[in-house]
């Protein structure tokens, strides 16, 4: 089975083979714990110069923090932990990964291969659990499998539709004498992405968009993995046609720019959500049609003519019927859109278009009310602290309200500055992702925001980030409790709140616990102390900073479509529905 | 019946695919009507036959799933008339002096085989696509059918082609640091 690779050596231990692999594949940055099963690898890996280890306090931290790694900076991100426990504590963050099509490589020791299948201590099964939440994986009993395993774990992690990939190695192949030979060429037949996309499709893609009258460019997260925003600026520039980004790709397209409607979907802007609805030809760009974002499927832009392209068929017409199907990488489709319609004029009409969601996006701009007794509204953070962190910062988030607030208020101007658990929604992602942007981008700021709920999941590698100089900054938008399900129960049931409210503001004091953890520990309450605690967290830079932002507890996410209804059923504020003829009736008087 | 598909699945020969694959279905909410794996005329590679009942967009979409599976090789859709397909079936029937001659000639009549005879009983093997086997059972079940296997259905394209070529092109390993966007 052994390739016979360029590099060989002499004997080795499968442990000083896998590092040596690991080291090959380019890694500098490794997330893990050790335990029995992994431990012959953690020997080598003390000796190796070019990978940091850092060591976690969770296998969920190392898992997340992989994830947050390999956005920020497009590499394959690396975690490892022992047998049992230590991978299924990895399940979350793979699952994580694959709907968020995140390139990663996670690496778990499992029991000696004579042990497998005893119920041996600390066994689990991870291959079998894992299957169907990981892009691929492996189980390498054999050392020398070991190099050619690695080599492809990588491979199938970055390339086509990125993803996570295990690799479950028996303490026994780690520990056996072997030689390590890295291969040349990797043997997987069954793996051939398709990133050129047929001519065919282009030309008629090109052809719709030229008779369209109300085309929308549908923005989703592969325009941000396969670092297509520059020609998507293009195409858009070209065309004038709006674009609204999704929940994962908000930064591909700069929020500046007055034809980017927003985010669409149940908490997107109404201009984005009338974009989508009322088109008559969405070109999406990555996307997969999300419920999230097309509420009710049945009423879902029903008079719009569609061109999906996606690296991965298997998206394409899934949820949604595709015209014209493309499968390519965004990267490559946009640009051929973009050549073919410079030859052909990129002359569609869609001037009443523009005009009518330019004033849908006037008249319904994202907006909140400050609360009256003057305590602190959480999207009044978000927007100061993008005004004063910038655009060169990178935001990472939770799941909940303030995830969706940070997608709303935050303006994003660069690919990979956005960075969330947008398709699993996991709780406790921000914090460990943080960490892992910030060992990828070590001079870029990084901040955490979180809610007060999905921190005290995570929050333990608060003590990773301090001791191994990995300085963050966390915003906790506390408005002590389960915000968004909070929101629902006030909306659809009956303002019962049901085991929601954390008291948060009482316990843990977050100040407190900041400094137990070796970090700065601000706190805030008004309106007026906002500037100056961010900037005194900006000032900070050698120690990760936690800030306990204490927000109104009332604040909802608006806009809204309630999970199941149509898009048409879009409210801006509670009990409120936009009203697009008025916006007609103002652009054909003014015309 | 008119919804019933054959799907012949080139896979890696390796642990793990029939698990892979059958999860896939049951994940994605597809059942499967039969399922047969074997060896092909390359060591490496396992052929699976897999019939399914579904509508033609699902199917689709479940070639579509099964394609991305990394040790998936090939998928091909048998169509009925232009394929050899194939069951085998084994069925104990209770036979004694009286009735074994009539038992017997059912089983000529269907060309199938006897291959175990007991003194109040005979085992049948038969081959055939699903509904001579099902014919011949129809016949045999007054006699008392006292135990019964069958295996899945194998299906291979008429004609001279074949859709095992070989596929194996190796790929080039990339250049460290495996970045996906620059």
């Amino acid at each position: 089975m052994t390739e016979q690779g360029a590099q060989g050596s002499g004997s080795v231990t499968g442990a000083q083979s896998l590092v040596t692999s690991l080291e090959a594949a380019g890694v500098t940055d490794i997330f893990g714990i050790p335990g029995g099963a992994i431990l012959p690898a953690y020997d080598p890996l003390m000796d190796s110069t070019r990978i940091r280890h850092i060591l976690v306090r969770h296998e969920q931290g190392a898992g997340h923090a992989a994830q947050g790694y390999a956005a920020a900076t497009g590499r394959v991100g690396v975690c490892m932990a022992t047998s049992g426990p230590g991978a299924t504590n990895l399940v979350t963050p793979l699952a994580d990964a694959h709907m968020d099509s995140v390139p990663m490589v996670a690496v778990t020791g499992q029991v000696a291969a004579s042990m497998i299948g005893t119920d041996a201590f600390q066994e689990a099964d991870i291959r079998g659990i894992t299957m169907p939440i990981t892009k691929h994986n492996f189980l390498v009993t054999d050392p020398a499998d070991i190099p050619h395993t690695i080599a492809e774990a990588f491979h199938i992690a970055s390339t086509g539709r990125p993803g996570p990939v295990l690799v479950d190695v028996a303490k026994s192949a780690l520990q056996a004498q072997t030689t390590f030979a890295w291969p040349d060429e990797l043997n997987l037949p069954g793996y051939r992405p398709v990133t050129t996309p047929h001519a065919k499709q282009i030309k008629e893609a090109v052809r719709l968009i030229r008779e369209a009258r109300r085309p929308v460019l549908y923005v989703g997260g592969g325009v941000i993995r396969s670092g297509a925003h520059r020609e998507l600026a293009q195409l858009a520039a070209l065309t004038g046609i709006p674009v609204v980004t999704t929940l994962m790709a908000r930064g591909a397209f700069p929020d500046s720019n007055p034809q980017h409607l927003g985010m669409p979907g149940m908490h997107g802007t109404v201009a984005a959500v009338a974009g989508l609805q009322k088109s008559d030809l969405i070109i999406s760009l990555g996307a997969r049609f999300d419920d999230r974002v097309t509420g009710n499927l049945d009423s879902f832009a029903p008079g719009a003519l569609v061109i999906h392209a996606d690296i991965d068929p298997a998206e394409i017409g899934k949820n949604r019927h595709a015209d014209v199907p493309i499968v390519g990488d965004c990267k490559e489709v946009i640009a051929q859109l973009v050549a073919l319609l410079q030859a052909e004029g990129a002359d569609g009409d869609y001037e009443g278009w523009i005009t009518f969601l330019a004033g849908v996006k006037k008249r319904y701009a994202l907006g909140y009310d400050a609360p009256t007794d003057g305590s602190l509204a959480p999207q009044y953070v978000l927007e100061r602290l993008s005004h004063i962190a910038g655009h060169d910062s990178i935001y990472v988030a939770g799941v909940g309200q303030h995830q969706m607030w940070a997608a709303q208020f935050v303006e994003y101007e660069k690919p990979n500055t956005w960075i969330n658990s947008g398709g699993l929604g996991t709780m406790g992602f921000s914090v460990p992702a943080a960490m892992g942007a910030k060992v990828g981008m070590p001079d870029t700021t990084v901040w955490a925001i979180d809610g007060d709920g999905c921190f005290q999941m995570t929050n333990q590698e608060l003590a990773t980030c301090a001791i191994n100089d990995i300085p963050i900054k966390v915003a906790i938008i506390n408005n002590e409790s389960l915000g968004m399900v909070r929101q629902w129960q006030t909306l659809f049931y009956n303002e019962r709140y049901s085991n929601t409210d954390l008291h948060s503001k009482r316990i843990p004091d977050f100040v407190k616990l900041a400094d137990a953890y070796g970090c700065v520990g601000l706190a805030c309450e008004s309106p007026d102390a906002v500037d100056a605690t961010i900037e005194k967290a900006m000032a900070i830079d050698d120690q990760p900073v936690v800030v306990d932002f204490r927000v109104h507890r009332d604040a909802m996410v608006w806009p809204m479509v309630a999970a199941g209804t149509s898009n048409d059923e879009i409210k801006y504020a509670r009990d409120l529905a936009p009203q697009y003829e008025d916006v007609q009736d103002d652009w054909e008087v003014r015309a | 019946m008119s919804n019933k598909h054959t799907l012949s699945v080139l896979v890696e020969n390796k642990p793990g695919v029939l698990a892979r694959i059958a999860s896939l279905f049951s994940r994605r909410g597809f059942n499967i009507d039969s399922l047969a794996v074997g060896p092909t005329e390359h060591p490496e590679v396992s052929r699976m036959t897999i019939v399914v009942n579904v509508d033609e967009s699902p199917l689709e979409q479940v070639t579509k799933q099964l394609n991305k599976l990394v040790e998936v090789i090939k998928i091909v859709e048998l169509d009925g008339q232009a394929s050899v397909n194939r069951e085998l079936l084994l069925v104990k029937v209770r036979a004694d002096a009286t009735t074994r001659g009539a038992v017997l000639d059912a089983v000529q009549l269907f060309r199938a085989k006897v291959v175990d005879v007991a003194p109040d009983a005979v085992t049948v093997q038969a081959v055939g696509n699903a509904d001579k086997l099902a014919d011949l059972l129809r016949v045999l079940e007054p006699f008392g059918i006292r135990e019964l296997v069958q295996s899945g259905m194998v299906a291979i394209g008429r004609g001279s082609r074949s859709i095992s070529e070989r596929t194996h092109r190796p790929v080039a390993v990339p250049a460290p640091v495996s970045a996906i966007a620059t």
